[in-house]
């Protein structure tokens, strides 16, 4: 793969022929204020279905594998 | 009563008649697709119980004569990375393996407030990464024009379930080409709209900036009914443009005349550019010129850019967005990891394939520290001076026409080895998604036995333009009407 990502990268080198200077950055090409909404809570998700599809879970928590060393369980 | 091939509009006059049931529609298009699916395998997955028992219901409503549309009861498909309440969606990714939705994406419940019934999920390449559908955990769709090609990606079980009849019309997302170019391998209409112009929410992100739902079907009528069916203005996405879902079908009156066709320079003489293609294209820029349209040669002069700019933009945006596959929430994870970190390493190295791995490195590699103004910042840069390009070009004409692929369909395996060839494929698609501006490819000839695809491309929210030229092209040839054999 490493050849491959190179081989990408070498095309994607193009871009240095074209003079950018001064060029504004464009993160979206449809600019739109940021729209918004009057601050009122909306239901949510049901918290079942929210933890629904983990792979492991505890309650309504996410088990995930131990990420603090030590003997002490958690 | 076969209904295969027929249009939407056609299947809505005979539900609205009572000529056909929509059990016997939705049973017909389920068992259709069943029987190609060891051929083509345009779905990722079907849903039949369910969609006849909404079939069912269409039908009393129907009775009792309270329709909730015109298209109530009419078979459609969804491309596998919009969700739906109860059903899996797995973008063709091992990773997702096992997820449930527990939300329909806006798009697909509009398709269901108006009584459409989603028999399945289409194929397509995992998390809509590749040009031909190869890229797919449950294995490649084929072209039902010549089983031996692919169908053009990321969207081909879309393309595919429209192109062999087995559904009138289906959804798919477009963030680079991936409706319009499987719509121009499979002989289809493919609309991708305005960016915002249908709501994201539901659609699985791969570059947030230029992902846009859109719709395959047999004609521009069809496609313009289907667009004011899931455009609008959505709260649940930000980018989501606050204009009410437009009237397209009112526009369609055939009539061309005067319309200004921009050809840019740059889109007829580039690399690479089939000749065959080349001369379907020119041959159906001369029928709108004999129906009435002006033609205008113009320039998008950093074309020749786009590519690399999109390949910087896409796999950036991919990398952050495919960051929430962890294996924690949803979705698969790796068995026997001692720690998280392993669990995070050995979940995405089980869990993406090939080419998703392929864009994750490039984008992490792009957004990092010391590469990013060389790399991303300055493909955003281009990006500018792209946009300046339409904007210019759309102030000397009111469409601007390329061929939506520089080829025909390939065959499978042709490109898979190189995956820089397989991303030139997309060197006249990429810039609308850039741009922001709507695209729609339309059936205009057959090259050694294969469809060739005209694209037109329009200013931000212009699709009434561009479905009224490419009905225009429908009245007068016959080429969005040609159908490829049954496929066996």
């Amino acid at each position: 793969m490493a050849a491959e990502l190179d081989q990408i990268l070498e095309y994607a080198e193009t871009l240095s022929a074209v003079d950018t200077t001064d060029i504004e950055p464009t993160a979206h090409a449809i600019p739109l204020p940021t729209p918004l909404r009057e601050d009122r809570a909306l239901p949510p998700l049901d918290p079942e279905l929210a933890v629904a599809n983990a792979p492991e879970r505890e309650g309504f928590a996410f088990v995930v594998p131990k990420v603090i060393e030590g003997d002490q369980e958690g | 009563m076969s209904a295969a091939f027929e249009t939407l509009s056609e299947l809505a006059e005979k539900l609205a008649s009572r000529e056909v049931s929509s059990v016997e529609l939705v049973g017909a298009a389920l068992a259709r697709a069943q029987a190609t699916q060891r051929t083509l395998h345009a779905f990722a997955g079907l849903r039949p119980a369910r969609a006849l028992a909404e079939a069912a219901q269409a039908d009393t409503r129907r009775r009792r004569g309270e329709p909730r549309s015109p298209f109530d009861g009419v078979p459609v498909a969804i491309k596998d990375n919009m969700v739906q309440t109860g059903e899996p969606t797995t973008c063709a990714s091992r990773i997702l393996e096992g997820f449930v939705s527990p939300y329909t994406a806006t798009a697909v419940t509009r398709l269901e407030h108006a009584g459409a019934v989603v028999i399945g999920r289409t194929n397509m390449d995992e998390f809509a990464m590749g040009s031909s559908t190869e890229h797919s955990s449950s294995g490649p769709t084929r072209n039902p024009w010549r089983l031996a090609c692919t169908p053009g990606g990321s969207s081909g079980g879309s393309a595919a379930a429209v192109a062999a009849g087995i559904v009138p019309a289906a959804l798919g997302s477009d963030t680079g080409g991936s409706i319009r170019q499987p719509a121009s391998f499979c002989g289809v209409v493919g609309l991708k709209p305005t960016y915002g112009r249908v709501s994201r929410w539901g659609l699985v992100a791969f570059a947030s900036s230029l992902d846009q739902i859109g719709v395959f079907t047999r004609n521009a009528h069809d496609a313009a009914g289907l667009l004011e069916l899931i455009s609008g203005h959505d709260p649940f996405d930000s980018t989501s443009i606050p204009e009410p879902a437009p009237a397209l079908r009112s526009a369609l009156d055939g009539d061309v005349s005067g319309l200004v066709v921009g050809l840019p320079r740059e889109c007829f003489v580039a690399e690479g550019l089939d000749p065959g293609v080349l001369t379907a294209v020119r041959e159906a820029v001369a029928e709108l010129e004999r129906a009435g349209a002006k033609l205008r040669e113009i320039s998008l002069p950093h074309t020749r850019f786009a590519i690399a700019t999109y390949y910087l933009i896409a796999t950036a945006e991919a990398s952050s967005n495919l960051a929430r596959y962890d294996g924690v929430r949803y979705g698969r994870r790796a068995r026997g990891a001692r720690d998280l970190t392993e669990m995070y390493e050995r979940t995405r190295s089980e869990g993406f394939g090939e080419e998703v791995k392929r864009r994750i490195l490039l984008g992490t590699y792009v957004l990092s520290a010391g590469y990013y103004d060389a790399y991303y910042r300055k493909a955003q840069q281009v990006r500018t001076l792209l946009r300046g390009d339409f904007e210019r070009a759309f102030a000397a004409c009111d469409v601007i026409v390329t061929p939506t692929s520089p080829e025909v369909a390939f065959e499978l395996g042709a490109k898979t080895s190189d995956p820089l060839a397989m991303y030139l494929s997309d060197i006249y698609t990429v810039s609308a998604n850039l741009a922001g501006v709507p695209g729609l490819s339309i059936p205009c000839g057959l090259v050694k036995g294969l469809p060739v695809g005209l694209q037109l491309m329009g200013p931000a929210l212009g699709e009434a333009t561009l479905l009224r030229v490419a009905d225009a092209f429908e009245r007068r040839t016959p080429w969005h009407t040609r159908r490829p054999e049954p496929t066996p």
